[in-house]
């Protein structure tokens, strides 16, 4: 491995400030909670304070959204919210590295991918969504599509921008208003973009933004004047938002965890595979819940996959976020690194090998040298279970039937990964896997016109695309 | 039953519809004439139903009639409720028409099991083929009009030209279901113009096994109108036809039995809905749950979707005050069951 002298991005480019209030109704407010703090993983640094919104301040933003779409943007023709929602994108992509900066420091993930992947996308998500404000008739949805109304959004911290774009722009595209709750450990750029959504110029009370824990974001969800909520997160809180708006109105799309498997097959073309599932389970950290964090490779080639793969692996950087040369960042928390511990545990106690390249962490911060497990069995915690790190389990196959048989093995169903040179054999393979996004011969892409969302427990409705809107909308 | 026998061949079944049903209205004023005593043509239904029942033709009233065992439809057989239960299936009137099966917890879990076996297949199965056995079953529907509607008026309670009317728009309703067989992955389907070196494309594909809770009433509009949107995307189903409407549901196995649908993809249960469904809700091999035969806004409603949650089942929730189910029914019922794939490859050479 070649050493690089450090490339660290500055962050001089963001101006943190040392506390954060809610953004209601157009203007940064206090919180009723006692304020938390977030913190760079990368060093454990506190970046900012943070208010903490209550059920009453939840009561505040879900009122101004109300009022906002009565008043204001719901009657807005679809050409003028369209404006206001180009502006935002043209607004992130000027403020991108700026983003980008507080993304990493805040995340914990690689400036590479900030910059290269979230804000791009996330800009992307706006100009994609900004375009069908005005057309949503053309949509093929039904012949008279209206907004929801006001739409309760919970997001994750794994990609905590790119997510609020999946989220806000098709609500707003369709008329409705938002309350949104970022995630406790990511919240800076969610009140970076409040700040962008005033240079836009955007009405009052169209977007709010409520920051919190769980507390926040359940009072979001159960909250009355809220017709439409949105979640992206673990499947077990997606099953308790299922529970809480059951027997109520509220229209409901959850993206919830993943377990994808990944298919090597003996006439793969081995070199792109392996960046493939580099890509596919090392991407951000492995914090990504379409990650490909199940590997299965045909028996013949076994050997040599694993083999090619550790050497890989031994070139992979993991350390400082904002280090330009940075493969593999900060795990997000102290609470997250646990359960990947926990779990990597249980994959030795069960009898899997582990594996892991000689290198060195960093001493302070959250950080995890990348892991795979040879040796996996179906039923070992590690094939099973979500860890959302970046740990991979390698398992085997003989036949293309084991093969789907095996993938389709669990009750997650949002992506699957398939590698072989043959073109019949793809579109068999793509066929029979029950997941919501079937990558061949790629893995990892993502684009705003392309539907995102899972079979099974890895939740319902779908996210991106002309699919996307049919959540935002009553048709 | 002289009506049918008298229909020409398939080529003109339109024209052949319409006079059936010319036919059809110029009888029975004529039949209600006929009774012994002269009445509103509601209430001489009841009777017209018993002596469809037990006395087909004149010359047989001198025997006793063979009558129907009406039992479960799973898996393509008719069994039995292994509980051995059965229920009185009472006409509107109050007079007993049959002992219905009585299906219980172990019958739901059997469908369901057969249901997920024949899901793969029925979902391979080409769009085309699906749609020829969706048309296949409203031709035979089409075939047993006179069964239909006069199971339907005894049970229902309705006038013999309503319950045509419900027969016919059951069939109509087969025969526009069929017809999206082929079009769905077109009109839900797209081509993602992509920001890269890609080809992707996202298509329908179905959902799995559905439980469909039916409506008491329309009894055979009702469970058309829940089961056709759910199968013609490719899903099995398990449906609870409630109370009375056992009748009609049984016989429409009956028409499915005999249409070439492969056993398995429409499994009938008739029984109580409240006893059955809170077993199909909490089934962890039941990936979509219908709650069109439940009140809305009931604990029910409210506890069967808390109990659908454990596995995410897909939810259509009941309508407040009921759906209108003579209105065009739109992609409603076929979109909840349909998940959405996309297939990601690059383009390079």
């Amino acid at each position: 491995m070649f050493e690089y002298a450090p490339a660290p991005e500055s962050r001089s480019v963001v101006d943190l400030k040392p506390s954060y209030g809610l953004f209601i109704d157009g203007e940064f407010v206090e919180g009723s909670g006692s304020a938390f703090k977030s913190v760079n993983p990368a060093t454990e640094e506190v970046l900012a304070e943070v208010a903490m919104a209550d059920a009453a301040d939840v009561d505040r933003a879900v009122a101004a959204a109300r009022r906002a779409y009565d008043e204001v943007w719901s009657r807005m023709p679809g050409a003028e919210r369209a404006k206001y929602i180009f502006r935002i994108a043209r607004l992130i992509q000027e403020r991108a590295r700026e983003l980008a900066v507080l993304e990493s420091l805040d995340n914990g993930k690689p400036i590479r991918e900030s910059r290269d992947v979230d804000i791009p996308l996330a800009a992307a998500h706006f100009f994609y969504y900004a375009g069908w404000a005005d057309k949503l008739g053309y949509a093929n949805l039904g012949p008279n599509p209206r907004p929801l109304g006001v739409a309760g959004q919970v997001i994750p911290w794994n990609f905590p921008l790119l997510m609020l774009a999946w989220k806000v722009a098709p609500a707003l595209a369709c008329g409705n208003t938002v309350v949104l709750k970022p995630a406790e450990t990511t919240p800076l750029t969610a009140l970076l973009f409040a700040e962008i959504c005033r240079q836009a110029d955007l009405p009052p009370g169209v977007v709010n933004i409520v920051t919190g824990a769980g507390a926040t974001g359940a009072a979001v969800v159960s909250h009355p004047g809220v017709d439409k909520v949105a979640f992206t997160g673990s499947t077990e809180v997606g099953r308790m938002i299922a529970k809480q708006v059951a027997g109520t109105s509220k229209k409901v799309t959850l993206e919830l965890g993943g377990k994808a498997a990944n298919l090597v097959f003996d006439d793969a073309p081995l070199e792109q595979a392996i960046e493939g599932i580099v890509d596919g389970i090392f991407f951000n950290q492995g914090h990504v819940c379409c990650a490909g964090s199940r590997l299965l490779v045909q028996e013949s080639v076994a050997e040599e996959v694993v083999d090619r793969l550790r050497e890989r692996m031994k070139t992979l950087r993991v350390g400082d976020p904002l280090d330009k040369n940075t493969d593999i960042g900060a795990i997000n928390s102290a609470e997250q690194l646990a359960r990947i511990r926990t779990l990597t545990e249980a994959g030795e106690a069960e009898g899997a090998t582990r594996w892991s390249p000689p290198c060195e962490l960093p001493e302070r911060g959250f950080f995890f040298a990348p892991t795979i497990f040879t040796g996996v069995s179906q039923a070992h915690r590690i094939a099973r279970e979500e860890i959302f790190g970046p740990v991979l389990s390698v398992l085997t196959f003989r036949t293309p039937a084991e093969a789907v048989e095996k993938a389709n093995n669990t009750a997650y169903g949002l992506s699957a990964g398939v590698w072989t040179d043959k073109g019949s054999r793809i579109l068999w393979l793509a066929q029979r896997m029950r997941a919501g996004v079937v990558w061949a011969n790629t893995f990892n892409r993502f684009d705003p016109t392309s539907p995102f969302g899972g079979y099974k427990e890895s939740g319902y409705g779908r996210e991106g695309g002309r699919h996307g809107l049919e959540a935002y909308l009553d048709v | 039953m002289s009506e049918t026998k008298k229909k020409p061949a398939k080529a003109t079944k339109t024209a052949a519809k319409t006079a059936t049903k010319t036919a059809k209205a110029a009888a029975a004023p004529a039949k209600a004439a006929a009774a012994p005593v002269s009445a509103p043509v509601s209430a001489a239904v009841p009777e017209e139903v018993s002596a469809t029942v037990s006395a087909p033709t004149p010359a047989a009233a001198s025997r006793s009639s063979v009558r129907k065992t009406y039992k479960l439809y799973i898996g393509g057989a008719f069994p039995r409720s292994e509980s051995g239960r059965s229920y009185a299936v009472a006409a509107s009137t109050g007079e007993f028409i049959a002992n219905a099966a009585q299906a219980s917890r172990k019958d739901a879990r059997d469908a369901v099991r057969v249901a997920r076996a024949a899901q793969p297949g029925w979902a391979k199965a080409t769009a085309y083929n699906r749609g020829q056995i969706l048309y296949r079953i409203a031709e035979m529907l089409e075939e047993r009009r006179d069964q239909f509607a006069q199971q339907i008026a005894g049970v229902e309670g309705i006038s013999t030209e309503a319950a045509y009317a419900q027969v016919d728009a059951a069939v109509d309703r087969w025969v526009w279901y069929a017809g999206w067989s082929d079009k769905l992955a077109q009109v839900l389907g797209a081509a993602n113009p992509v920001a890269g070196p890609y080809w992707n494309v996202s298509s329908p594909e179905p959902t799995g096994v559905v439980a469909l809770l039916a409506p008491a009433t329309p009894t055979l509009l009702g469970l058309t109108s829940v089961i056709a949107p759910a199968i013609v995307g490719g899903n099995t189903v398990v449906a609870v036809a409630p109370d009375a409407s056992a009748l009609p549901a049984v016989t429409l196995g009956e028409v499915m039995a005999t249409s070439d649908l492969p056993g398995g993809v429409v499994n009938i249960l008739t029984g109580g809905t409240a006893e059955l469904a809170p077993w199909l809700a909490s089934h962890l091999d039941v990936n979509a749950l219908d709650l069109a035969g439940v009140p809305a806004g009931s604990d029910l409603a409210r506890d069967l979707e808390i109990a659908a949650a454990d596995n995410l089942k897909r939810v259509v929730r009941p309508a407040p005050g009921g759906p209108d189910w003579t209105a065009d029914p739109g992609l409603s019922r076929m979109k909840p069951f349909l998940e959405t794939k996309t297939v990601w490859h690059p383009i390079g050479i």
